[in-house]
């Protein structure tokens, strides 16, 4: 075995990244470094949360480790197997909506079943377990247009989580939603986390969110992004969130990551306005 | 009124008014087998009703034939790189010859009859259409791909279940805008002698100096038109059938 395919983590590790660096348009004048030197590991069942200024390479991440994008440096491992292609294993709900729209919401979810060629009977059965679990069962047979912008991100939850994956990469899948709307969403994630068993990576600009949500908050810097930190959230759970430590948490989240947003905006300003 | 001749411009009460004179023309069905006299065959409405049947048939088979090679190909284009490399540049070569300068082509390869008519809309819309596919192919929102391929779809399963409904909608649009040509096309393929045929109906007036029946035909040819097109939509209304509807969405401004 070359170095390379021996790695020295945990094999059983549900993700693993190992000096992972992205550059965009690689070779080309247009070419922009989004990642650099990205170590990481997490464990199967972990919540990791990651957090940092618009632009860092977080979206940039989440598909490398689903596979749909190659790392222009270092390796990434998903239980031990060398990440190449995307795999069902992988589930990546995206930051806008991407339901199909010519299919029905039970359609949607079950698209991943009939890609296997499982007959509808199955499929229909599969698409209403993961839809009760989302509470959209009564929009079973409606199409994506007549839903409401949460309700879509809710299918494609449910959609996400119709293949069983053991790892869930989710890219500020809360985002476009209202605070109430979206701390009811939190709630049902960690119901859905705690049921399933897999390892979830979500991508948040909201500190609260991290804090509601995380084992771990991966801080990047701004672009190329790097780990700034890695910072431990060991609030039991279910979380209060109005207690005295969650508020040192948000407190020192914030401070972290306001020196890097301030270094964001520098830099994107430099760029609009060449001295 | 004065500045236009009657005679030569003819007001639509009168070249609207005598559809059994005019219809009698229509009646080339039998003429050109030797005895028939112009009074035998069908009446005069029904021989307006088979010419202009004949003509939306030739439009008609002829769109199906183009819509289905050209989405065929501009999806092998994007699907087989060798198609890319061979069949691209050839097309691209191709599209903008009038469809014109393919008519003795189409007589050549297919004498007289209903083949030249159909081969000529299929060549005037064909190679439009190609590139119309390839371009909506391109433009197939990303996300939704990666939805499959994180699925763990198949190249062939991506291609028939993302990208052919994806460009569907669109598809129909170009279809729609290309019909026109379609049946200015059939009418020039047509006066070269298929048989019969709205286009053959409209050289005779021509040959013949019947201003009323230019008129005449030009009013029935508007009328078939239109109806083709209202009946495309419905189509589409029914194939797009998750398509919300955006006739209405600027009416509230
Ligand atoms: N497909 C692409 N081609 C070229 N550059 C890209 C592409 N996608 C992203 N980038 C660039 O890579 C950098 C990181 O983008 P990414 O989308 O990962 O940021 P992000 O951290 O998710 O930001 P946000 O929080 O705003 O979603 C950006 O500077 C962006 O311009
Ligand atoms: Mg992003």
């Amino acid at each position: 075995m070359s170095s390379e395919n021996a790695p020295t983590f945990s094999s059983r590790d549900a993700v693993v990244c190992r000096g992972v660096g992205k550059t965009w348009a690689a070779g080309t004048k247009r070419a922009h470094e989004a990642l650099r030197e990205i170590d990481l590991d997490i464990a199967p069942g972990e919540f990791v949360v990651f957090l940092g200024p618009s632009g860092c390479g977080k979206s940039t991440l989440l598909y490398l480790i689903a596979g749909l994008e190659d790392a222009t440096e270092g390796r990434i491992w998903s239980f031990s197997d060398k990440v190449e292609t995307p795999s069902p294993e992988r589930s990546l709900i995206f930051q806008e909506t991407s339901l199909f729209p010519w299919l029905t919401v039970w359609q949607n979810v079950s698209f991943g079943l009939a890609i296997r060629g499982a007959a509808q009977d199955e499929r229909r059965a599969v698409a209403a377990e993961a839809l009760q679990r989302v509470g959209l069962i009564a929009a079973m047979d409606k199409r994506p247009d007549e839903l409401s912008g949460g309700m879509r991100q809710r299918v494609a939850v449910a959609r996400a989580l119709a293949m069983r994956p053991k790892v869930l990469l989710m890219d500020e899948p809360f985002a476009a939603l209202d605070v109430q709307t979206r701390a009811r969403m939190q709630d049902f994630l960690l119901d859905v986390w705690r049921d399933s068993g897999a390892s979830v990576l979500f991508v948040t600009h909201h500190i609260d969110e991290a804090v509601a949500l995380a084992d771990r908050v991966v801080v990047f810097t701004s672009r190329p992004g790097r780990i700034k930190t890695i910072y431990p959230i060991d609030l039991p759970r279910p979380r209060n969130l109005f207690s005295r430590e969650a508020e040192t948490m948000r407190i020192q989240l914030t401070e972290l990551l306001r020196d890097e947003v301030d270094r964001a905006f520098a830099e994107q300003e430099a760029f609009a306005v060449p001295a | 009124m004065g500045w236009a001749d009657p005679k030569l411009l003819p007001p639509p009460h009168i070249f609207l008014d005598n559809i059994a004179e005019q219809g009698k023309f229509f009646n080339t069905a039998t003429r050109w087998q030797v005895g028939t006299s112009m009074t035998e065959g069908p009446s005069a409405f029904e021989s307006v009703l088979i010419t202009g049947a004949a003509t939306t048939a030739r439009v008609f088979a002829g769109l199906v034939l183009a819509s289905v090679l050209a989405i065929g190909i501009g999806v092998l284009v994007r699907y087989y790189r060798f198609f890319d490399r061979l069949v691209l540049p050839t097309i691209t070569l191709l599209s903008p010859v009038s469809p014109i300068a393919w008519l003795p082509v189409a007589i050549f390869l297919f004498g007289i009859g209903n083949a030249p008519a159909i081969f000529m809309v299929v060549v005037a819309l064909f190679f439009h259409m190609v590139l119309a596919t390839i371009n909506q192919i391109d433009t197939v929102n990303t996300n939704l791909i990666n939805v499959a391929r994180t699925m763990g779809a198949s190249k062939a399963q991506i291609y028939a279940r993302v990208i052919v409904p994806a460009i569907l909608p669109g598809m129909l649009q170009v279809l729609r805008m290309n019909l026109f040509g379609a049946w200015m096309v059939v009418l020039v393929a047509e006066s070269t002698g298929v048989g019969y045929g709205m286009g053959q109906v409209i050289m005779l007036a021509r040959n013949t100096f019947n201003p009323s029946l230019v008129f005449f035909t030009i009013a029935v040819i508007g009328v078939l038109g239109f109806t083709f097109d209202w009946l495309l939509r419905q189509a589409q209304r029914r194939i797009l059938y998750w398509l919300p509807d955006t006739e209405e969405r600027l009416r509230v401004l």
